[in-house]
């Protein structure tokens, strides 16, 4: 929670790798793990007279998140060079896009946990390569070593308009646009691995007052979570600043997640004038109306086109919808869940509460979830039957989800289909009543609340096997 | 006649024809730059073993019957060329025995060819500089007069051929850096059309200019060395992808009558040694004898051309050198910390010239000054790229002196940059349009007590260089002019 006086003011710059087996200007590999240096060939390591050719599939990658984003695509953009000395920047610069970025002017829609929506612009989105990596007072020497296999792997960087006002909401726009990457196939929207990153830009105003206080961009957030966290922080040490009188510089700092709190990385005065200016070695980009065709026949369906369609044909929930399409995995699961013939409510409520709730405690995702779509639609099946009762179910899955087994299989061991036989309830019923004379007549004085205690003692005769509206129908009857 | 007078085309022919053998006439080369080197200094590099190693791979290759277009002939290859396993150092103290694991495009098309890589020459450190004098490694000496410069930056690969250390050698041009030290060499020197060439392996001075081109001591082979290096390359997103001519062939099918020759005003105008124009007059006279047609022509921006060039060039040469930071490769200085061990590296390791370029170009891509420098600069190129495109809708190739006067004295101009620079006058507006042009020999004349050559420039539209060949053919037939004795 924040001053209630105050409000935040929240722009988000994702650097998301782009899925290319090779670099954005070289054909060495992208991919995840190897040893160092074993990924970089003569072009990523800057030597004389090597020469950037531009990786077609980026360049793809990046229309359709342009379309995604419901952006403009330039039909000619520029490569510049981004110019600063570092040992992990092999050339001296990057290769950036400045002035022309590929595409601009895009907007995400987020949904908010009260049901609601907004609209947060995305000012634009360039391709870039990545730096290589620097480890300080690494082995024994206690040097600083660099690994070049980063160096020269695609990025596409994604700059919000300053419209997030929450920590909030600025989670949930990750969390948006991490889903649209992946529906894309452009990104594995990995936080932890580095595969997209986040700097988040925050500064703070009274509520009412229109122009907005001096910035901080703090850097190197590895997760959601991180992010939401350090906006926090930043918002109210800012807040407190400003209400004991101080004022806000201009900086960057960095978030340390082991202590909770930011610290200064550089100041204004301190900032890199970067020198752009486009690359001579690399001509300007021209897309024709072809290619931004063609990537267009291309496109997947998308998590809001995907939530929509739920809530049309399954009569979701809009935050039922939006839960189930935050992935893509998740959907296919849910869908296949429903398949030919289950109830698609039943099926939400059973994704998204017990299987999300256990893969979750397990720390698993869905993909290596141990009841596949099929059994779990098997047990929604045997519910909405009356085979079993909605509470035997959730025994049944816990087995399900430890031992992987079928549902029927697990229901047939146990013997426990469920009591819809009115004759054979009819029976407990009966030696219920018997065996509680004081409570009948306390429930038949006026002591309705009593019929808890009889379903109760009927469900535990029966193992819970009993068909709770057959118990409660005749229950009333004989009573 | 010794075997290291041959030239290209001749001494192709003569191995073919088993009359030598490339071996003999690698020896032969070897033995001329051994004796001469000492006083030209236009080789920093030779490996006479590499050299009779692939003169004996050619040998084999006539014997099996095998040939290929310039088999068996050792070429002298400008030293920002990068030549596998064989030192590259652009001259440049920073690549101090750089042996880069790669080969450039240039130089795998020539031993495709047939070539022999006889030696990397000596230029102008990075290519910057117009007299050779920003070597580390020294100053080439012109062969003509031992105390001037044989122009820069291409000077060892221009001494070379006109000092017959090697019959033709690669350049590379960025504002004149093949036309200028043809000129005071007395030999043919082509840049060709920016694209033609390959940049890959070539080190990089300023990327939007540089392009690779050749010298010969005749036009017939500098056209067949150029068609020899040339041709589309996809490992450069600027290469022009258009087939290889050959440019060799039919050069003496052309006909003067009605060429339709240019001169633009701007360029016959103050500075131009009086002498040096008689001489492109009386070559422009030979082409009218034969029926072609004069245009006075204007290429209205010429004056911005040197200054636009001091823009873009450094500022493309201050991003491009940001590599050679004692990390990887080449020179590295140890400091006392990381901004220490840059500066030290980087101090010790470029000289005078590419530190001030360095600076000059840091310093116009500056926030607050872009706009007005390089900004400005650009769109000064795009209007003299307009200048041209306007003059050869008139005419179809352009005259001109190639430089103001013949070769000057070593250390004559290296106390004064600018005047340095203002000797590239008629050369970086064609490299500015990425125009080809080239310099054939078009007299020798008297200058300050010595007798020099004066090289005639001719500039053609983009992609023209079989046209642009052909006249330059047609001028050394009517001019016979007298080479460099050996």
């Amino acid at each position: 929670m924040i001053h209630p006086d105050y409000e935040m003011v929240i722009g988000l710059e994702v650097h998301a790798q782009v899925t290319t087996e090779s670099k954005l200007f070289s054909g060495s590999s992208t991919s995840f793990g190897a040893d160092p240096n074993t990924q970089a060939n003569n072009i990523d390591l800057g030597m004389p007279g090597m020469l950037p050719v531009l990786n077609k599939e980026a360049v793809d990658a990046g229309i359709k998140l342009g379309l995604a984003l419901g952006c403009r695509i330039n039909r000619k953009s520029v490569f510049d060079r981004k110019n600063y000395f570092y040992p992990d920047l092999p050339k001296g610069y990057q290769i950036s896009q400045f002035t022309l970025p590929i595409v601009e002017h895009g907007n995400i829609t987020i949904d908010l946990s009260d049901g609601s929506t907004k609209n947060i612009g995305v000012t634009r989105m360039h391709l870039e390569e990545d730096a290589g990596k620097s480890v300080h007072d690494f082995g024994a020497d206690h040097h600083s070593h660099v690994d070049l296999n980063r160096a020269g792997i695609p990025l596409m960087e994604i700059v919000s308009e300053p419209d997030l006002r929450t920590p909030e909401e600025a989670g949930e726009y990750l969390k948006k646009l991490r889903s649209i990457l992946r529906f894309l196939e452009v990104c594995d929207g990995n936080m932890e691995q580095g595969s997209m990153r986040c700097d988040a830009n925050v500064s703070v105003r009274k509520k009412g007052i229109a122009a907005f206080g001096t910035r901080r961009e703090i850097k190197n957030l590895n997760s959601i979570r991180n992010v939401m966290r350090a906006i926090e922080y930043e918002a109210n040490h800012q807040i407190d600043v400003l209400e004991n009188g101080g004022t806000i510089d201009q900086e960057t700092i960095l978030w340390d997640a082991n202590k909770n709190e930011t610290r200064t990385m550089r100041s204004k005065e301190d900032a890199h004038d970067y020198r752009y200016f486009p690359d001579p070695d690399l001509l300007p980009l021209y897309l024709t109306e072809e290619r931004i065709e063609a990537c267009s026949k291309s496109m997947p369906e998308l998590p809001d086109e995907m939530k929509e369609r739920f809530i049309k044909d399954y009569n979701l929930s809009p935050y039922d919808a939006s839960v189930l399409t935050l992935s893509k995995a998740n959907a296919s699961y849910y869908e296949a869940v429903v398949g030919q013939k289950n109830d698609p409510k039943l099926c939400a409520n059973w994704v998204t509460g017990e299987l999300f709730g256990a893969l979750n405690k397990q720390g698993l995702d869905i993909d290596s979830s141990p009841i596949s779509p099929e059994q779990l639609g098997e047990l929604v099946e045997m519910i909405s039957n009356n085979t079993i009762s909605g509470k035997i179910a959730k025994t049944v899955f816990e087995e399900m989800f430890e031992t992987s087994k079928n549902p029927k299989d697990i229901v047939e061991e146990k013997g426990l289909v469920q009591i819809t036989d009115r004759g054979a309830i009819e029976a407990v019923v009966d030696k219920i009543i018997e065996a509680n004379g004081d409570n009948v007549e306390k429930y038949r004085a006026g002591n309705e609340r009593l019929l808890g205690f009889f379903v109760g003692q009927v469900m535990k005769e029966t193992g819970g096997k009993a068909n709770p509206a057959i118990v409660n129908e005749i229950l009333r009857e004989k009573l | 006649m010794e075997l290291y007078e041959l030239g290209l085309k001749e001494a192709a022919t003569k191995i073919k024809n088993k009359e030598i053998s490339s071996t003999e006439l690698t020896k032969s080369l070897l033995d001329r730059i051994e004796a001469r080197n000492g006083e030209i200094n236009a080789y920093v590099t030779v490996d006479r073993d590499i050299a009779l190693e692939m003169a004996q791979s050619s040998d084999t290759r006539i014997k099996e019957g095998n040939p290929r277009l310039i088999e068996g002939v050792p070429l002298g290859i400008k030293d920002l060329f990068c030549t596998k396993g064989v030192r590259t150092t652009a001259c440049s103290h920073i690549l101090d025995n750089f042996i880069p694991p790669y080969e450039s495009t240039v130089t795998t098309n020539l031993w495709n060819a047939g070539g022999v890589l006889l030696g990397k020459t000596n230029m102008d450190e990075f290519a910057m500089g117009s007299s050779n004098e920003s070597s580390y490694f020294g100053a080439v000496k012109n062969p003509w007069d031992l105390s001037r410069t044989p122009g820069g930056s291409s000077g060892g690969s221009a001494a070379a051929v006109a000092d017959y250390q090697c019959a033709a050698s690669t350049g590379s041009d960025t504002g004149g850096s093949i036309r200028q030290p043809a000129s005071f060499t007395g030999t043919v020197g082509i840049k060709p059309t920016y694209g033609r060439c390959s940049r890959f392996g070539m080190v990089a001075f300023a990327s939007s200019l540089d392009q690779a081109g050749a010298f010969a001591r005749n036009v017939e082979d500098a056209a067949l060395m150029l068609r020899s290096m040339s041709g589309y390359d996809e490992k450069d997103s600027t290469s022009a992808d258009r087939p290889i001519e050959n440019y060799d062939e039919k050069l003496d099918q052309f006909d003067i009558k009605g060429l339709k020759i240019g001169l633009p005003k701007e360029y016959f105008v103050d500075g131009l040694d009086p002498k040096v124009k008689e001489i492109i007059d009386q070559s422009i006279k030979n082409f009218t004898d034969q029926g072609a047609e004069v245009v006075e022509i204007s290429l209205p921006h010429t004056k911005y051309a040197v200054p636009a060039y001091y823009i873009v060039a450094p500022a493309e040469a201050a991003a491009n050198l940001a590599r050679y930071d004692g990390m990887r490769y080449g020179l590295r200085v140890e400091g006392d910390n990381l901004m220490d061990t840059y500066m030290k590296t980087r101090t010790e390791g470029f000289g005078m010239e590419v530190k001030r370029r360095i600076m000059i170009g840091n310093y116009t891509l500056s926030s607050g000054y872009y706009d007005a420098y390089y900004t400005k600069a650009q769109r000064v190129r795009a209007l003299i790229t307009k200048d041209f495109v306007d003059a050869f809708e008139q005419v179809d190739v352009i005259f001109t002196p190639t430089t103001p006067t013949p070769a000057f004295k070593i250390g004559g101009k290296v106390e004064d940059p600018v005047q340095m620079y203002l000797n590239d006058i008629f050369t970086v507006a064609t490299s500015l349009a990425g125009l080809p042009g080239l310099s054939v020999p078009a007299g020798k004349m008297g200058f300050e007590g010595a007798n020099l050559p004066v090289g005639l420039q001719m500039i053609g539209p983009a992609f023209s260089e079989r046209q642009l060949l052909r006249t330059a053919y047609a001028h050394e037939q009517m001019t016979k002019f007298e080479p460099l004795k050996a």
